[in-house]
């Protein structure tokens, strides 16, 4: 049995009468190669954001290593190691993939906030900046403005930022949303080359990448948790061919 | 901005490259001191262009860098130029210390302040500011005893600078004292916007959604520069009590506030440089303007504006500076 890295027991939620999330329970053993998959507005961008704390839970809590972390503030459950992507990009349009990642690892180290100190004299976040780039293929874009990179390289700077925050766990929300399909079979052996020991849950529309990448499948339907089992045991189960393989699917 | 770096040594070469001075900016700094010969008349006008210049890059740290947006500054320029004034009236004149007493004040200030600021946005913000404003404006008023009331505070007697220069009729000493200042502050407050902080300030501007989730403590941040901020706006009120030897309550009043944002937007938000021409440019319009026209010089002021906003939506530098890297190719 190995350590669980995050936990959420019982966590609810409602829009008015919508529910987004019913009694939801999950488990992320340490170096977790989870899938979460539903079908569209099934909840699953809802489950990490309540996860991360930009939704607070109506009920129910989240554990992060054993600690309850249901009502720390975002950046706090950041700090603790606990860092999502953005199914949207979410990123620093003025600024480039190099400014962008230094940052994120000075406000990791705590050296954010020294206005006296030129940006330069932080040779290690530099360094470790054009690390996380190289390891994402976006080397070469390091001093090109956000907002002029091809879409598929912002998707890359979306999981580069989360990347430098150092995650012990790392929700990716849809990380290759909207990418043609061979980049984002790229864009997973990335994913797939990440430190074994990372506990990663991938939220991911395309079954072939699902069953290629995932160790273990979350099935979410309608806000509740309707199956959670190995790759093989998904395929097979009828349930989830009929409200989800079985559906016409828009992406 | 183009140029594809690959390695890290790339990267370090591309940062600094970023922050250091550029030809332009020694030229600027060289051009200033053109009026102690050229046009000594204009040394009265051109001190107070320096002090509103001042006044506004404060500003543009909260408002072009953090995206703060404020319309109630004044507040604090004010606070610091009666307190520059009230200090020589307690008996000690010395300019410099004066300069640093009022700043520290007024940070302390702008630190209370941002509690409250940090936690509204968007109009809120705005309405929380202006009121902000209003309310000191308004207890300066009143407090006649202290602050002079409408008459304004008289009497303020400021010692020559290093007990030596005198604050003279021709304003030499005055310019050059608030040029000293503009110097001072754009200095450190380049040396702000260049740090790992700078670039988390630029990070709440571009997305604010985003820093928490990369773990910053952005409130905190947006603290800082206000406090910061609200210290150099104290400055440059000083720097006006020292060089026209009286407070009025103008200094505190939203005109101000107001204009220093009009300022901001004619120059161009976010490059420092742009506060000091915004400034230059209003307080110019201003001199030429009202002589022809006192009543009506806002009209011009408002048409420029609007052809600002309209065509250069990066302000003059802005605008400038694209054209400049357009035609360098
Ligand atoms: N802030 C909100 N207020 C009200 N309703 C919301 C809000 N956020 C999401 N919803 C609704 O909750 C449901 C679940 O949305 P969610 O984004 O979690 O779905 P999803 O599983 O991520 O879907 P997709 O696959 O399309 O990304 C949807 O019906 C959505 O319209
Ligand atoms: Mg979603």
């Amino acid at each position: 049995m190995s350590e669980i890295m995050l936990a959420t027991q019982s966590v609810r939620k409602s829009f008015g009468s919508l529910e987004v999330a019913r009694d939801v329970s999950i488990e992320l053993p340490r170096g977790a190669r989870h899938a979460l998959i539903g079908p569209n507005g099934a909840g699953k961008t809802t489950l990490i954001n309540l996860i991360t704390g930009q939704l607070a839970p109506d009920g129910g809590r989240i554990l992060l290593e054993g600690v309850d972390i249901t009502h720390a503030p975002v950046a706090a459950r950041v700090r603790r190691g606990l860092t999502r992507t953005f199914q949207i990009n979410t990123l620093f349009p003025d600024l480039t993939p190099l400014e962008s990642v230094v940052m994120a690892i000075c406000e990791r180290e705590g050296k954010a906030a020294q206005f006296w100190r030129p940006l330069t004299s932080h040779g290690d976040a530099i360094d470790e900046a054009h690390e996380i780039l190289a390891r994402l293929r976006l080397a070469d874009e390091a001093t090109r403005t956000t907002r002029h990179l091809p879409y598929g390289k912002q998707r890359l700077l979306e999981i580069a930022l989360a990347l430098a925050t150092k995650p012990k766990v790392l929700l990716l929300d849809e990380p290759a949303a909207g990418v043609p399909k061979d980049e984002s079979a790229m864009l997973f052996s990335v994913i797939d080359a990440l430190p074994e020991d990372m506990t990663i849950l991938f939220i991911e529309h395309d079954m072939s990448i699902v069953f290629t990448f995932a160790s273990r499948i979350i099935v979410l339907v309608a806000g509740g948790v309707l199956l959670e089992a190995d790759p093989d045991t998904v395929r097979s189960d009828p349930r989830v061919r009929e409200v989800y393989l079985g559906s016409a699917h828009g992406h | 901005m183009t140029t594809p770096a690959s390695s890290t040594a790339d990267n370090h070469a591309w940062l600094r490259r970023q922050a250091r001075w550029s030809p332009y900016e020694l030229a600027f700094w060289l051009a200033v001191l053109i009026p102690f010969w050229v046009f000594p008349t204009y040394l009265t006008l051109a001190s107070q262009i320096a002090i509103t210049a001042l006044f506004a890059v404060s500003v543009d740290l909260v408002l072009g860098y953090a995206g703060i947006v404020t319309l109630g500054h004044a507040m604090f320029f004010g606070l610091g130029a009666y307190a520059a004034g009230l200090l020589t009236k307690a008996g000690w004149g010395e300019p410099l210390s004066g300069l640093v007493l009022s700043g520290l004040l007024t940070a302390l200030v702008g630190l209370l302040v941002s509690f409250m600021i940090v936690r509204v946005q968007h109009l809120a913000l705005l309405m929380i500011t202006l009121g902000l404003g209003l309310l000191t404006a308004e207890l300066a008023n009143s407090l006649g005893w202290l602050t002079g009331g409408t008459d304004g505070l008289q009497g303020v007697d400021v010692w020559p600078v290093f007990n030596h220069f005198e604050f003279d009729l021709w304003g030499y000493t005055a310019y050059a004292y608030a040029l000293a200042a503009l110097f001072v502050g754009v200095a450190a407050a380049r040396r702000i916007v260049h740090s790992s902080f700078g670039l988390s300030l630029r990070g709440v501007r571009e997305n604010l959604n985003r820093m928490p989730a990369i773990g910053s403590p952005w409130r905190r941040h947006l603290q800082i520069v206000y406090t910061i901020s609200a210290g150099m706006a104290g400055i440059a009120g000083a720097v006006l009590t020292h060089t026209t030897e009286t407070v009025s309550l103008d200094s505190l009043s939203f005109q101000r506030s107001a204009d220093v944002v009009v300022m901001l937007i004619l120059g161009g938000t976010g490059r420092l440089y742009g506060a000091i021409l915004g400034a230059a440019i209003f307080m110019i319009a201003r001199d030429q303007l009202s002589d022809m026209n006192p009543q009506y010089w806002y009209f011009w002021i408002g048409l420029l504006l609007m052809l600002v906003v309209l065509f250069m939506p990066k302000g003059i530098l802005g605008g400038l500076s694209g054209l400049l890297r357009r035609l360098g190719g």
